[in-house]
């Protein structure tokens, strides 16, 4: 936070934080408490084998940069030109038409130029004009070229440290810039410098040796949902026994390690097990491909490819036919754009079939991964859910699109689809801040760390305004999504800009609906252990009759008496 | 004798706008521009909060100044500089700032009441009011740098609730009295 303090004849003024006047390219970021991510730990970042790992801190002079800092970072801009040919046409089409100015979260937040995702891309452009470029060379900030110092290696981390890769921008980029991948080439070329933070760097070397990004080991993964086997047990009355790493079953199922832990991600994994149960899925989880994830997306090609394989490689080792994936955003970015060519052709899987409806999924046909959300779309078409969305009445919800499932993966109707067959009360939110346009969580890409939480306010503004919007004028109290990371981040953003409003994925609204045959007493709590007709009661609603106690004398009844 | 409150009401479109000038004029200059030209609410949410709050402060300064009706509005303009890597004092500074504004915008006429009393006292009674609220903005930015503490807290107990549960290592807390706390509101 700031620390001086304005005269009264500036606060007149109003003066007290206005920038420097001078040129954009001469303003030096500060590093202060909040506003930005710890550095990666040292142990992490050699279990991983990058370069350069060592003990700094952001806020020093010395950053200890290798003695030939120049040259690496100048080589591997120079690779990445050659091997990229969108990088290098983005560095050199930009027209500065300012079309994307306004367009980005950190900078509606913020109101810092820099956070202009034209400015953003300019951090770069402006040293590959002035290396790189003759113009830029000789003429130097005439031609918007300027030369590679410390100063700008600092700046490029506090603003590409600052962009969550949301591609919100280049919706509205005449050419089709995408900020966000020139945001992924410049993390990589701050790696190359072993500047990388420690919220993305410690998961991935978990992920890469253990299996997920919380460094759960096999039994501990499998423990952790057992956990919450009882918890389904004493909230809804039904015993599952899913089964952990099963040679021969049909399907593997993957989702982000978030779901297994981590509050509200775990009530929809409790409502991935009660939906396949209810099925009768021929399915499996696996405790090495534990992660559905992928932080090495943040970090650079090389590592993404790593930490992706593992799917492939489970499901070949298991000999399922096909991958049904969780609620994530990043990791369907992965699968969606980067698996097939970086992993595929998984040729020892089949084109993905439901085992329930006969659907063919000929979307999947080449990554052979389907989404449970357009997995449980296609049993919803087919009437084989028996769903009662009145259980949701004391909810009325709106819908956040993910920018990974949204802008990422084209994933739209789906998701709205399924909503509306589980719940009565469905708000949108304004058409500018939805579906392609969606206003990002301000957390994403690896920056969901706890260190920088007013930065992710700020970030999570746009959005938050537009829920505080649906809030007033509908009494929306829940915000619905398909994100591990939006179900982490949006639940405090909330709390701090909306408090009214929950957050839950879209699962869990399903589950809540679905009506189990055999259902017991204990069915009259949610999955979250409240009382579904208190939530009722607040919301000036008839209570629901549930089944009696203990019809059958099982267990569950018992159980859900407490 | 002139009145305070109708001067104000009659003048209230330029006070607001150089109020609002002066509470920009803290963004960085090159996005002065855009928080105050881009009307869209969604679009622009700070920009628009911030002129819609300061006119709901102002109506509620010219009658009077209830605490309990005034705080929602300058709770959703100091919530946004709460975070935005502000000083205290250049977080709520803005509130202290509307009496020069209003001095300015009625020098005229305080000038044509010097020696005469009955304005001057007015504007000392509205001066009040507007250090009243400037302390009132205080205790809402203390409530919502707190309310940041809070949930960094929350987030990280969050993350680890479940496996600590799950590893029988908890132990219920007993119930506590309520530290002494700063209203709210
Ligand atoms: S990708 Fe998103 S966060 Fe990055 S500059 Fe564009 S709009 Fe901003
Ligand atoms: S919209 Fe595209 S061309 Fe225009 S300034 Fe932004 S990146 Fe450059």
């Amino acid at each position: 936070m700031a620390t001086q303090t304005p005269k009264p004849q500036e606060i007149a003024k109003g003066l007290s934080h206005q920038p420097p006047s001078e040129n954009w390219m001469d303003t030096k970021p500060e590093f202060r408490s909040g506003m930005y991510c710890h550095p990666v730990k040292v142990a992490s970042l050699e279990g991983m084998g990058g370069a350069f790992a060592r003990e700094w801190n952001p806020t020093e002079a010395d950053w200890k940069l290798p003695a030939d800092w120049k040259g690496i970072v100048k080589d591997g801009l120079k690779d990445r030109l050659r091997r990229f040919r969108s990088f290098q046409v983005f560095m050199d089409i930009c027209v500065r038409c300012g079309a994307c100015a306004d367009k980005c979260h950190f900078f509606i937040g913020t109101g810092d130029p820099k956070n202009m995702p034209v400015l953003r891309a300019e951090l770069i452009r402006s040293i590959y004009r002035g290396e790189f470029r003759t113009a830029g060379k000789i003429l130097g900030k005439l031609a918007g070229g300027r030369k590679l110092t410390e100063e700008v290696i600092k700046e490029w981390f506090y603003y590409f440290f600052q962009c969550t890769e949301c591609r919100r921008c280049s919706v509205f980029c005449p050419y089709g810039i995408d900020t966000a991948e020139i945001t992924i080439i410049a993390r990589e070329i701050l790696n190359l410098l072993g500047l990388q933070i420690d919220w993305i760097g410690t998961p991935v070397n978990a992920c890469y040796h253990v299996g997920n990004h919380l460094g759960l080991k096999p039994h501990t993964f499998k423990e952790n949902i057992e956990y919450l086997l009882g918890d389904i047990e004493e909230n809804v009355g039904i015993t599952i026994e899913p089964s952990f790493n099963r040679k021969g079953a049909e399907i593997l199922f993957v989702t982000p390690s978030g779901d297994v832990f981590a509050d509200p991600g775990i009530f929809t994994c409790m409502s991935y097990l009660i939906l396949f149960e209810y099925l009768g899925l021929d399915y499996t989880w696996s405790t090495y491909a534990s992660e559905g994830g992928n932080f090495g997306f943040f970090t650079s090609n090389e590592t993404m490819k790593r930490l992706n394989y593992k799917m492939y490689a489970e499901s070949k080792r298991l000999g399922v036919k096909w991958i049904l994936g969780g609620e994530c955003g990043h990791m369907w970015r992965v699968v969606h754009q980067y698996m097939d060519t970086m992993n595929g052709p998984a040729d020892h899987l089949e084109v993905p079939r439901s085992p329930i409806t006969g659907t063919v999924f000929e979307n999947a046909k080449s990554t052979k991964m389907v989404h449970v959300t357009e997995f449980t779309a296609d049993l919803i078409k087919n009437g084989k859910l028996n769903l009662d969305k009145s259980r949701n009445d004391h909810y009325t919800v709106t819908w956040h699109d993910s920018c990974n499932t949204s802008r990422g993966f084209g994933f739209l109707e789906e998701p709205r689809y399924v909503l509306r067959n589980v719940v009565n009360n469905f708000y949108e939110m304004p058409d500018q801040t939805i579906r392609e346009q969606t206003f990002c969580c301000g957390s994403g890409s690896g920056l969901n760390a706890g260190e920088n939480l007013e930065q992710r306010f700020r970030g999570g503004l746009p959005r938050a305004n537009a829920v505080q919007f649906v809030h007033e004028k509908h009494g929306v109290n829940m915000l619905a999504n398909i994100c591990a990371i939006d179900r982490a981040a949006l639940k405090p953003l909330m709390d701090y800009w909306v408090p009214a409003v929950n957050v839950c994925g879209l699962s869990e609204l399903v589950a809540n609906a679905l009506v189990i045959p055999g259902e017991k007493a204990a069915r009259s709590t949610n999955l979250r252990g409240e009382e579904i007709n208190d939530l009722r009661e607040e919301a000036g609603l008839e209570p629901i009759e549930w089944p009696e106690e203990d019809e059958e004398g099982g267990e569950a009844g018992e159980e859900g008496e407490e | 004798m002139a009145n305070l409150q109708e001067l104000l009401k009659a003048k209230s479109e330029t006070i607001l706008e150089h109020w609002f000038d002066l509470i920009i004029a803290t963004y960085p200059a090159e996005s002065v521009q855009y928080f105050k030209r881009t009307k869209d609410a969604f679009q622009n949410p700070v920009g628009h909060t911030i002129h819609r709050e300061m006119k709901a402060v102002f109506d509620e300064l010219l009658t009077g100044l209830d605490r309990e009706r005034v705080s929602p509005f300058v709770d959703r303009i100091v919530r946004i500089r709460a975070v935005q890597d502000y000083a205290p004092s250049q977080a709520v500074g803005f509130v202290l700032g509307l009496k020069q504004v209003v001095r300015k915008a009625l020098a005229k006429e305080l000038e044509a009441a010097a020696g005469a009393r009955g304005l001057l006292d007015q504007l000392t009674d509205f001066e009040s009011r507007v250090d009243e609220l400037a302390l009132i903005a205080f205790d809402i930015y203390m409530a919502c740098r707190q309310k940041i503490y809070e949930i960094q807290a929350q987030e990280v107990k969050s993350m680890y609730y479940n496996v600590l549960r799950r590893a029988d290592i908890l132990c219920p807390i007993p119930e506590q009295e309520e530290p002494d706390m700063p209203p709210e509101k």
